[in-house]
């Protein structure tokens, strides 16, 4: 799992201050859906559990951004991309589906529209500190 | 928990995070300043914690007193967090870090204050 250690590793410079980002966001939606799962999980089940999934993708974007892991900050980070972007447009469409909020709900509005650029940022770092193609 | 010592301990939080920045911008190191700023932010939230519990304890209104008091710990624990991660950083965004936790300490005691009041579930 773990690759060698790169020329720029993502956790230092301005990666230092993402992965702080990205961790005030596993702690908020992890703790959220954990919240919520254990208080009402029968009100809104596809919300909670969208709420579960989410914040399980940022605690693992969190450790593979702050370990330098480019392979899993890809994964999670473009599933992230496109959980905001799907979500997004599914609480537009059908809002029913989504009676409660997740941090994804109406493209992150309600964190400051924060979920929809942060894994853009995220995919921008990765693509700045990635290992120059030596031959 | 009423809405000007939300506001107080919000602008307190800006401020530091405003210090913070300026040193981001230029690229000075945590110094001194900074923490006193921070650790004037620290306290606030501490007062905040112990406060929003005894509050929470006396008041007969129907305040979701898990919620609160998790969210009163969570935002009391970001400050030390963020300048443990900020001052092993060399670059600027050492204090780039605490810029952005003192934002998001702010917004957090706005949100305190929203359960507090019962409009945010």
């Amino acid at each position: 799992m773990s690759e060698p250690a790169s020329e720029r590793p993502t956790q230092h410079g301005f990666g230092r201050a993402l992965v702080a980002v990205y961790a005030v966001f596993a702690l908020a939606a992890s703790a959220r859906s954990i919240y919520q799962l254990l208080t009402k999980a029968s009100e809104a089940p596809v919300a909670y559990t969208l709420s579960a999934v989410a914040g399980v993708v940022y605690v693992g974007a969190t450790i593979a951004l702050a370990t330098d892991r480019r392979r899993l900050a890809g994964a999670t980070i473009g599933f992230e991309l496109l959980g905001v972007l799907g979500v997004g447009v599914l609480t537009i469409v059908d809002p029913e589906l989504f009676p409660e909020a997740t941090v994804w709900s109406d493209f992150g509005a309600g964190y400051g529209f924060v979920p929809l650029v942060l894994p853009i940022v995220g995919l921008w770092w990765l693509h700045r500190t990635r290992p120059r193609s030596t031959p | 928990m009423t809405l000007p010592i939300a506001i107080v301990v919000a602008v307190l939080a800006l401020a530091a995070g405003a210090v913070a920045a300026v040193h981001t911008w230029r690229r000075t190191t945590f110094d001194n300043p900074l923490f006193y700023a921070v650790a004037v932010v620290e306290l606030a939230l501490v007062a905040l914690l112990v406060g929003g519990s005894v509050a929470l304890a006396r008041t007969d209104r129907d305040v979701d007193g898990v919620l609160f008091v998790s969210y009163l710990v969570t935002v009391v624990v970001i400050p030390p967090a963020a300048v443990v991660w900020g001052i092993a950083e060399k670059s600027r965004w050492g204090t780039g870090v605490v810029a952005l936790a003192m934002v998001t300490v702010a917004a957090l005691v706005f949100r305190i204050h929203g359960i507090w009041e019962g409009t945010v579930v």
